[in-house]
């Protein structure tokens, strides 16, 4: 039972009484703001949310939820979730964690949450650099980064965050931008709903260490031709006018100019629970002459892990019956003296 | 049936060891020994012995795998010294085993092994069983495979399986020897080849020829007969120390109401822990294998904060790549049971042997100020009551605590006088429920503990991590004077745990010329080593350590009773180095890290060496 009753919830609630630390300007305000706006609306009691992040900017962020919350250690955040929700299933569980937390350091712990599909929602709050340790690149860096730990630009190839996921068997896989408010603010929810981990990437601006890493993406002249919006059931258009979409050329993806040279049914339509389609979609991830696919890349119904769990243990019970310790210490050869 | 002749001698202990190849199936030969030896009522002690290759190169000296029983009339603490009895199914096990055996003890040979290959594999130059090598033993040289094969002959079984059951025939030949039943193995090979009748009957035929060889052979002149120990009364069964671990932290669960969450990655020889515990869902017991050993232990500190009893078990190098995590759970104060089996290191080092060289990473292993209690398991037996102390002082004064085993007392077993649930005590909890605001950093004076305020508790909401915390509020703190305080409090509430833990009373004389002072899985080799020495006329006691942190109150002032302190440790010093550092006494050291238990005659000389003869 709530104190406060959850129809009666709001934002506020999930204000904490800890000043926030970012630096001012960071994307991470906007995140934060979605993230209390959207939880009194999802119908859990308060005392059921649990925030759990790891090391970095983005992991202060249960420090400013007033709800329960773990700030863990470098890149292990996903896995102490798990056992957080093993041992507590009717919790809801957000991981928040970054570039560096996520893709590099706790790489491991990433592939395997969403490979066991725990009921889990994790925001990577993606901003290409290492903020916390001011300014090195960072496994989502572009290849050519220039950063006091690649003075002549890095040499190393980037991860691409939706394709790893998908690699891994995750079972709900979305990008989102920090600047998009309404957008987010939707994603957070479908995260939310779905049964099993939802992997949100978030693309955050960090001013300090790699302004504008993403400003193609939401200055207001450019967004238009580069963001793709993906809505299920509706054809991958974009453009200020409308006027390109996404399709199929010998197997690949190519941008089509509608009415110039396809038409209108040659656009793909977005079916999320195409996997193929998926891996394409995620494929286009900084690719020059290419927009950037926003939205839902990719949904999957597959019980999650932790109720396989407490089916078998349900199922141990009703064969078995209800341990007893005394005649398990007694079971096999005893001898009285 | 056989009209027994033979004469019956009663001696008062017996050890015995059967040693072969890898696939010559010598570690389920000894436990089935072991299980009839239990229910004859001897006491008894184990050591199983075995190589970290799954199949090391059949016939090598690197795949000799030995499993060694003592059983006795008498209370024992070992599994015995020299051997009187070695089964040496080839001649790799005879050239790696025979230096243990007793001067004219008993040699039992499988003779079709012996090939011209085997003896070079074994760098035997001739066959021993042929030339004088073995005298002054009493050799007992059969071709167990082609009495096997007799008896099974209308069975039409290939020759490895018929090869495969000579290990039976060893069996019911030791069984003869020392006058066992053979019904408890004849009942386990039906339920373990249910599937495979024809496997039940070759190996049920195998015992028995080996035990009718016994009977009728000349070569045998007689049997023995080792009588019932006198135990306390109760009723008993045999466990090995993995298990024990297992049931203890089973029974602190249901004493403190919190649910028992396992997280663990395999690792030798720890894993055990994780199997036994999988197999008991039926307890509500949940367990999770992790991708490695830190998500293991994280998985286990996000249980803790939910409320439930948090435990992990590795071996040293999955203890250092947990140790970032520990350190979490002190700075959180969550309570979770960290179970160090130890092994031989540095690195990979000795998988499947045994070491006590992880103490000093046990209690100093992290990064900056991170006292953690430790507690170390004695015997196989003592495992259930470590686990459930473990747990408790874990419970009691949220924090993380480390249990210490290691190979020898993991895998080692002896019979347990099994305790009444009923018996055990209750475990008290910290969590709060009152939902008032709520201070997750709020302690209790006696313990020092703080308020464990679930996920899932309406007003309990609450922000915990690694960074250092305000006193008082439990919120980010980088104030200079507040984390000096924070560190003390951190260590006064480990300290404080001496308020709880028994005195140390040593065993033999009250003062004296020297106390031997142990920890961990030395007490067998210990204890009989001082009986012998008070036996004859020696001035010597012994204590042994539980807690090795903190240290029993008195312990200070009993190390001064003693003229000298000795102190035998399988590494180089490692408690040494902390009562010399605590208490500022020249105690001594007597150390090897053999990857083996120490004898009791090691023991006993180290004694000698300090006092004299
Ligand atoms: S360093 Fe960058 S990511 Fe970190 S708080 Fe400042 S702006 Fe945000």
């Amino acid at each position: 039972m709530s104190q406060v009753s959850e129809s009666t919830l709001t934002r506020k609630d999930f204000i904490s009484d800890q000043d926030v630390r970012w630096c001012p300007g960071c994307g991470d305000y906007a995140i934060l703001a979605q993230v209390q706006k959207v939880f009194p609306d999802l119908g859990i009691p308060k005392e059921n949310f649990l925030i759990v992040s790891g090391i970095g900017c983005s992991s202060r962020f249960p420090y400013y939820m007033d709800t329960f919350g773990f700030h863990s250690i470098h890149g292990r955040a996903t896995a102490l979730a798990t056992g957080a929700k093993m041992a507590n299933p009717d919790l809801s569980v957000w991981v928040v964690t970054g570039d560096g937390d996520a893709m590099s350091i706790g790489g491991n712990h990433f592939i395997h949450i969403l490979r066991r599909n725990l009921d889990i929602n994790i925001l990577l709050f993606n901003n290409e650099v290492y903020g916390l340790t001011k300014g090195q690149y960072s496994p989502t860096s572009s290849q050519g980064h220039i950063s006091k730990s690649t003075p002549l630009g890095s040499v190393d190839y980037p991860f691409n965050p939706p394709q790893l996921a998908l690699g891994a068997g995750g079972t709900f896989i979305a990008r989102g931008i920090d600047r998009e408010l309404k957008h987010l603010n939707q994603l957070l929810k479908e995260a939310h709903n779905h049964s099993g981990t939802s992997f949100l990437e978030i693309y955050q601006n960090c001013w300090v260490y790699n302004d504008g890493a993403f400003a193609n993406l939401t200055e207001k002249e450019l967004k238009m031709e580069t963001q793709l919006i993906l809505e299920q059931g509706m054809p991958m258009i974009f453009g200020k006018d409308k006027d390109k979409g996404m399709r199929l050329v010998k197997g690949n993806l190519e941008v089509g100019m509608i009415g110039k040279d396809c038409k209108m049914e040659d656009i793909l339509v977005h079916d999320e629970k195409n996997k193929i389609h998926g891996l394409m979609l995620s494929e286009l991830t900084h690719k020059d002459g290419f927009p950037t696919p926003i939205g839902i890349i990719y949904r999957e119904e597959k019980p999650p892990y932790e109720e396989l769990l407490l089916n078998q243990i349900q199922k141990a019970i009703q064969i078995q019956g209800e341990g007893n310790l005394d005649s398990l210490f007694q079971n096999g050869h005893t001898w009285k003296v | 049936m056989s009209e027994n002749i033979k004469k019956i001698k009663e001696v008062e202990k017996v050890v015995i060891r059967f040693a072969g190849d890898s696939g010559d199936g010598m570690q389920l030969t000894g436990s089935q020994f072991t299980e009839t030896t239990a229910v004859m009522g001897n006491d008894l002690a184990t050591f199983p012995d075995f190589p970290a290759e799954i199949r090391a190169p059949a016939g090598s000296l690197a795949g000799v795998s030995s499993f060694q029983i003592q059983f006795s009339s008498d209370i024992i603490q070992t599994p015995g010294d020299d051997l009187d009895v070695l089964v040496a199914m080839n001649p790799a096990a005879l050239k790696t085993n025979l230096q243990d055996l007793k001067q004219s003890g008993i040699i039992i040979a499988n003779k079709a092994n012996y090939s011209k290959k085997n003896l070079k594999l074994a760098g035997w130059e001739t066959n021993p069983l042929e030339d004088d090598t073995l005298m002054g033993y009493q050799l007992i040289a059969l071709d167990m495979t082609k009495i096997v094969s007799h008896a099974v002959e209308d069975m039409n079984l290939t020759s490895k399986t018929v090869s495969r059951s000579t290990n039976m025939f060893a069996l019911g030949l030791m069984f003869w020897l020392y006058d066992r039943s053979m019904d408890s193995t004849i009942s386990f090979l039906n339920k373990k080849f249910a599937k495979r009748p024809e496997l039940v009957e070759s190996n049920i035929r195998a015992l028995k020829s080996g035990y009718h060889y016994g009977d009728t052979v000349e070569a045998i002149q007689s049997s023995y007969k080792v009588p019932k120990a006198k135990f306390e009364r109760g009723l008993y069964r045999n466990i090995m120390g993995n298990q024990a671990v297992c049931y203890g932290l089973m029974a602190a669960s249901q004493k403190s109401k919190c649910r028992l969450f396992y997280g663990g990655y395999p690792i030798t020889p720890a894993s055990d822990i994780l199997h036994i515990l999988s197999n008991h869902k039926n307890f509500k017991v949940k367990t999770f294998q992790a991708e490695d050993e830190i998500a293991a232990i994280m998985s286990v500190i996000g249980a803790a904060y939910c409320g439930s009893l948090g435990i992990t078990a590795t071996s040293g190098p999955g203890i250092a790549l947990k140790s970032e995590a520990m350190g979490l759970a002190v700075v959180t104060e969550l309570p979770l049971v960290i179970v160090n089996v130890q092994r031989g290191g540095p690195s990979t080092g000795m998988p499947t042997k045994t070491e006590q060289a992880d103490l000093l990473q046990a209690l100093f292993g992290r990064n900056g100020e991170a006292p953690i209690p430790v507690i170390a398991a004695s015997t196989p037996v003592d495992c259930f009551n470590a686990a459930f102390e473990s747990a408790r002082i874990a419970m009691e004064y949220m924090t993380p605590v480390v249990l210490l085993s290691d190979a020898y007392v993991a895998n080692g077993s002896e019979p347990w006088l099994i305790p009444s649930m009923e018996d055990l005590p209750e475990i008290e909890t910290h969590i709060k429920k009152d939902g008032t605001k709520f201070q997750p950093f709020k302690r209790n004076e006696e313990q020092l503990a703080r308020d464990w305020g679930l996920p899932g508790t309406p007003g309990m909401e609450h922000r915990v991590g690694g960074l250092e915390k305000d006193e008082h509020t439990g919120n980010v703190s980088y104030d200079p004077i507040n984390h000096h305080r924070m560190t003390e409090l951190r260590y006064e509430k480990i300290n404080k745990i001496a308020d709880s833990i028994p005195e140390i009373v040593p065993h033999g004389a009250k003062s004296g010329d020297i106390l031997v002072l142990g920890w961990g899985s030395t007490y067998g080799a210990i204890r009989t080593a001082v009986n012998e020495a008070i036996k004859d006329g020696k001035s010597v006691a012994h204590a042994h350590l539980s807690y090795l942190n903190p240290f029993p109150k008195n312990l200070g002032e009993i190390l001064l009773k003693y003229r000298y302190i000795l102190i035998p440790e399988m590494n180089f010093g490692q408690l040494l180095m902390l009562i010399r550092n605590k208490y500022l006494i020249n105690a001594k050291g007597l150390n090897k890290v053999h990857g083996k238990p120490f004898t009791v005659s090691e023991i006993y000389s180290g004694i000698n060496d300090i006092i004299g003869d």
